[in-house]
């Protein structure tokens, strides 16, 4: 029997620059397989031209071994193929039926045929086990009840080949285990899955076998079975990775950043922090673990300026930071990766080049007089981007086109190379494949090694396990404790966030 | 990637030539459909712009408040903000203009500059009170500038009703000292009305575009505009950007007003309602897809075809409103410029290019 789905030597490319180069990508009936590459390495490029949104200007697509030219969705949609897309596509003030039969209502008479429709839609939930309510606005569901809503929308177009594109980026971990589930059952009743992801662990869980591609071209297929999660990761990433962060004891010496019973206002007008007290040395990482909500964010807001301190101080390097102006909380010494980088770290409509300059663009050499030198700029941003290994197609390129990996190695370069003594990362890594992963970690050790206060805060424990010099542990606008990360684990430290530890102060 | 950029440049001339093209092409329907020669019609529309000197001076004379108009409008808009006011705006550069115009006394030359630099700096602080209350308060500037335009109309009737009254229904005349006009220029253009006006507007494309892109200045301006949240976190004052890019671009809008009386009326008009440039900026803008360059396409596109429309009715009998339908459309097929930039695609990959 051939193969189900076919993809043999495809080139596609976006005014001269190569998105997928002669990929070849084979999928047999019935199995979960992965489409593994970093950010940018043309997955989705590739799917969207099996789903008939691209047309490739090479290569040849057999769908049950017959060839075929995909040209449209709905062509896709009539050989069986259905996708769910990174972003979703649905319309929040109608229910999850109405959007599933969006364009292909089924009719009584002149009249839509609601209640057939949703019957349809529950008999489908129930058979795949996916625990949808027909009946449900999608502006009421969470998001992985939206993500279900769109595997129905493909099921209901008769799906036989499902394509699911990153689909657990936006899931939290029991989403995920449930999305697993459902993929299980899809192919279970003879489904065929392609699923994108660059997290290894889903692979290994789920997965028969998989296809890795890097920077646009095929590398190899290889059995789950036969494979680990070390070799995918160098395959992916064309090198030996780590997933030990490597680093030498830290060498702590003089406190820079310190922190006194500082208080400070949430959103909703009660105290955020409760009367913090933190101190980060030169020369060390210092881990805030915490479950999301705790303080983390406002914390940081007070540090750099974005929000009012109520009482309590800042202290950098001995100086008061509090109520100062971010600017002056810049040029005194601060870098900051911030949290949301779309929101806070870039002007997504500049380029990347002039990205580089957001907070230094009105200093020399990058302005004279209060003009503009765009050659200075631009070639300070060719220098960054060639040192952070930032992939772009040049430096006036807008930041919006750049994958995820890339804005972030770019705010990297800006905040690090202004050289600063404390350096606050943010969830640094969020969203992010190993091999990013693994370069983030590298220069926060690097800024460490160079003598600087280095305060991390994310949410995945592993990486404030294995980054971190100290650990605080943050737990309704308080440290509840300092560890050290080679003594303690995920379920000590777990207690410790949800208020239930004691651990040394 | 270079070769990507330079389509999206050629896309943004492609683009509104195209929805000019498709704009007279409706235009050619309609009147066909109305029973009239398109081909006549346009032709008289070409003759009423280009048909002797005169219609070419008077043509570039209804041109110039409108280059200002639009770099109003499309400055407000590349800096986040969506200025409605640049009507009102106008309206108070005209006030200020005629009131230094008549009761100043200063030497020729002089005179006029003084009276610009007023109208430009009367109407920079009116707008920056929609600035100011965005800024500060939060409240949105397309509800506080729609509601000055009014302020600004009533206002200045009621000035120069009471302080600034000349003859008629109108503003003391402005002494030749303040004038915008020049005997050259006139005799040039066989006694059409253009002024040095037109020289100013095409001087403030030049300064507009170099403030907005070559500046410090213009890169915290476009940067608050893309992203409030970032700019902040950069370190740029958030308010104080809003407001001066209301300021910057209400004094392009009094300047405007201002050449309009020290240009061509010599005073200023107690009107029942607005004059209507405010408003036809946002469309020049738009036209000119809110680039200064642009700007001066989508003014001369607007006010060529407005005014070369009465010539059309004069000649061929064959209404206005048939131009400002051609003019509607190409607004209509610029804003639907995906729809063109779509078509174009589909054009380049056909030819393989
Ligand atoms: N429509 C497009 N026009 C130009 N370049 C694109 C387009 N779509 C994707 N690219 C580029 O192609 C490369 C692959 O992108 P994509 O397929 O989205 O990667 P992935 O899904 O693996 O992260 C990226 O460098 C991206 O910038
Ligand atoms: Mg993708």
């Amino acid at each position: 029997m051939p193969a189900v789905v076919e993809m043999l030597g495809i080139t596609k490319r976006f005014n001269g620059f190569t998105a997928n180069d002669n990929i070849n990508l084979v999928v047999e009936k019935g199995e979960i397989h992965a489409l593994l590459g970093e950010n940018g390495a043309g997955k989705s490029t590739l799917m969207n031209t099996l789903f008939g949104l691209y047309q490739p200007e090479e290569g040849e697509i057999r769908i049950r071994g017959e060839r075929v030219k995909i040209t449209d969705p709905n062509m896709a949609n009539r050989l069986g193929i259905g996708m769910v897309h990174q972003h979703f596509m649905l319309v929040e003030p109608f229910t999850v039926t109405e959007n599933i039969i969006l364009g292909m209502e089924p009719r009584k008479g002149a009249k839509i045929d609601i209640e057939k429709a949703e019957r349809h839609v529950q008999e489908l939930s129930d058979r795949y086990g996916l625990r949808v309510d027909p009946r449900a606005k999608i502006e009421d569901i969470s998001v992985g009840m939206q993500q279900r809503v769109e595997i129905l929308k493909t099921l209901y177009r008769g799906a036989e080949i499902l394509i699911f594109d990153e689909p657990t980026a936006v899931l939290t971990p029991q989403e995920i285990g449930e999305l697993m589930e459902i993929m299980k059952n899809l192919v279970s009743e003879g489904k065929t899955i392609i699923f994108i992801t660059h997290k290894l662990k889903e692979i290994m869980a789920v997965c028969d076998r998989c296809t890795i591609i890097r920077k646009g071209k095929y590398i190899d297929a290889v059995s789950i079975s036969k494979t680990n999660v070390d070799e995918l990761a160098s395959k992916m990433v064309g090198r030996h990775v780590t997933f030990e962060v490597d680093k030498t004891p830290a060498h702590p010496k003089e406190p820079v950043l310190q922190i006194k019973d500082l208080v400070v206002e949430g959103n909703r007008g009660a105290s955020a922090l409760r009367g913090l007290n933190l101190e980060v040395k030169a020369g060390e990482i210092l881990g805030i673990a915490g479950i999301e909500g705790n303080g983390q964010t406002e914390l940081i807001e007070a540090i750099t300026g974005l929000r009012k301190v109520k009482s309590g101080s800042v202290l950098l390097n001995g100086k008061p930071l509090e109520n100062r102006k971010p600017r002056e909380i810049v040029e005194s010494g601060v870098g900051h990766i911030p949290e949301d980088r779309h929101k806070h770290g870039l002007v997504l409509d500049y380029s990347i080049g002039e990205n580089m300059v957001l907070q230094t663009y009105y200093k020399s050499p990058f302005a004279k007089r209060g003009v503009l030198r765009y050659n200075a700029i631009y070639e300070y941003a060719r220098k960054l981007i060639q040192q952070f290994d930032v992939r772009t197609p040049s430096e006036f390129t807008p930041a919006r086109a750049l994958s995820g990996g890339n804005q972030q190695k770019g705010i990297i370069a800006r905040e690090v190379d202004r050289n600063p003594d404390l350096l606050i990362a943010a969830q640094p890594t969020r969203g992010l494949d190993v091999g990013a992963i693994e370069f983030i970690h590298k220069k926060l050790i690097e800024q460490r090694d160079a003598g600087k206060a280095v305060l991390l805060l994310s949410l995945e424990l592993d990486e404030v396990l294995n980054v971190s010099d100290r650990i605080a542990v943050i737990y309704e606008g308080e440290i509840v404790g300092i560890v050290d990360p080679a003594e303690t684990d995920h379920d000590q430290l777990g207690l410790m966030m949800a208020g239930g530890g004691k651990g040394g102060k | 990637m270079i070769s990507s950029m330079q389509t999206s440049r050629w896309n943004a001339i492609l683009v509104p030539v195209l929805a000019v093209i498709l704009g007279l092409l409706v235009g050619a329907v309609l009147m066909l459909l109305m029973g009239y020669d398109p081909i006549a019609g346009y032709s008289s529309v070409f003759q009423g712009i280009f048909g002797n000197s005169y219609f070419i001076g008077e043509t570039l004379r209804a041109v110039t408040p409108l280059i200002f108009a639009g770099l109003a409008v499309a400055f407000a808009f590349r800096t986040g903000l969506f200025n409605i006011g640049v009507e009102g705006q106008f309206i108070v550069g005209q006030l200020a203009a005629a009131w230094v115009g008549a009761s100043w006394d200063l030497p020729p030359g002089l005179h006029a500059a003084v009276a610009v630099l007023v109208a430009m700096v009367a109407a920079g602080v009116y707008a920056g009170i929609a600035g100011w209350l965005k800024a500060r308060l939060g409240v949105h500037e397309v509800i506080t500038t729609i509601m000055l335009n009014y302020v600004a109309l009533f206002g200045s009737n009621y000035v120069i009703r009471t302080m600034l009254k000349g003859a008629t229904e109108r503003s003391k005349d402005i002494l030749p000292s303040a004038s915008l006009q020049s005997e050259w220029l006139t005799n040039l253009f066989e006694g059409a009305r253009i002024n040095w006006g037109l020289l100013l507007a095409l001087i403030f494309v030049l300064i507009s575009y170099w403030l907005l892109m070559k500046t410090t200045t213009g890169y915290e301006l476009r940067a608050v505009g893309f992203n409030p949240h970032a700019s902040e976190y950069a370190g740029m004052n958030v308010p104080k950007n809003i407001f001066l890019a209301m300021l910057v671009s209400g004094m392009f809008a009094g300047i405007g007003g201002a050449t309009d009386v020290l240009g061509v009326n010599g005073n200023m008009a107690i009107s029942a309602g607005f004059t209507g440039i405010g408003f036809d900026g946002i469309a020049v803008a738009l036209i000119g897809n809110n680039n200064p360059f642009g700007v001066i396409f989508g003014a001369l596109l607007f006010g060529g075809l407005s005014f070369g429309a009465d010539n059309m009715q004069r000649v061929e009998g064959i209404p206005t409103e048939s131009i400002q339908i051609v003019i509607s459309m190409v607004i209509y097929f610029v804003a639907a410029s995906s729809l063109i930039k779509w078509l174009l695609g589909k054009f380049r990959r056909r030819q393989g290019v």
